[in-house]
């Protein structure tokens, strides 16, 4: 019985991929938090997971990266210069999003371990 | 992976800050300079921030992500303070002597923030890298 390395790892790639991408875009909040007009954007893990995994069941491209789909935010106050960054809520996004990210990572490791195991006897 | 824009987008927001910090020292280093004339008179600068949408490779696609970038940096239009010192050797036929229009408890309070933009722009390079490193380990113990 041939072990396919795609249906071993499960959803974890696509989820370490969700998080890098998530990470990419919370930088960017982080970085125009000055900036007048700029509009916080995030992304729905969730809803982009789900659409990852029904795109590789029906046998889609799976792993497109720009496929995540980037939602506007809703401050809690609004700013006079129309910035919808808000540096606590954004911190607090990218801190708990990085612990995902090694939290993912430490599933991914986990699953080749096992692969390893499995090949070696 | 994505991991470079991130280190871009980081780095303009940093460079961005830095150009804002710059602008406040030259600020606060000349709230007390005096000038012969309304014109002469040194006025608060500022800088002008803007978004700017990455792009990815060579196809030049959008991405979610958008750096920093400063656009100009724009003179205070306030009107310069007037202060009459007929012994100051800049003071004009009148013995009035033009003062910028600095706040000096506002730009104190910019420096705060732009230091701590710059800071956050670092806690995320530093917590991009370790996320990269880990990366690189994958599968290895």
């Amino acid at each position: 019985m041939a072990i396919d390395f795609d249906k071993a790892l499960g959803l974890h790639a696509q989820a370490l991929e969700l998080r890098a991408e998530r990470t990419r875009v919370l930088a960017a909040n982080l970085a125009n938090e000055s900036t007048p007009g700029y509009q916080a954007r995030d992304i729905d893990f969730a809803a982009s997971l789900q659409q990852a995994l029904a795109d590789e069941s029906s046998g889609g491209l799976s792993l497109s990266t720009g496929a995540a789909e980037t939602l506007y935010r809703v401050p809690n106050h609004r700013s006079q210069d129309g910035n919808t960054v808000e540096l606590g809520v954004e911190q607090a996004a990218f801190s708990q999003n990085v612990s995902d990210f090694q939290t993912s990572l430490t599933f991914f490791n986990m699953k080749l371990r096992g692969l390893k195991q499995a090949i070696e006897g | 992976m994505s991991f470079r824009n991130i280190a871009q987008i980081a780095g303009s927001a940093m460079n961005a800050q830095a150009v804002r910090l710059n602008t406040v020292a030259s600020n606060l280093a000349n709230a007390n300079t005096a000038a012969g004339s309304e014109a002469d008179a040194y006025r608060a600068r500022k800088p002008v921030f803007a978004a700017v949408a990455e792009r990815n490779g060579l196809a030049g696609e959008q991405i979610a992500g958008a750096s920093v970038r400063v656009l100009d940096v724009v003179q205070s239009t306030e009107p310069v303070r007037k202060v009459h010192e007929p012994d100051n050797p800049l003071a004009n036929e009148e013995g009035v002597v033009f003062y910028p229009n600095v706040n000096p408890v506002a730009e104190m309070t910019d420096m705060m923030a732009a230091s701590r933009a710059f800071e956050t722009n670092v806690e995320v390079m530093s917590r991009v890298k370790s996320m990269q490193q880990s990366l690189l380990r994958m599968g290895e113990e």
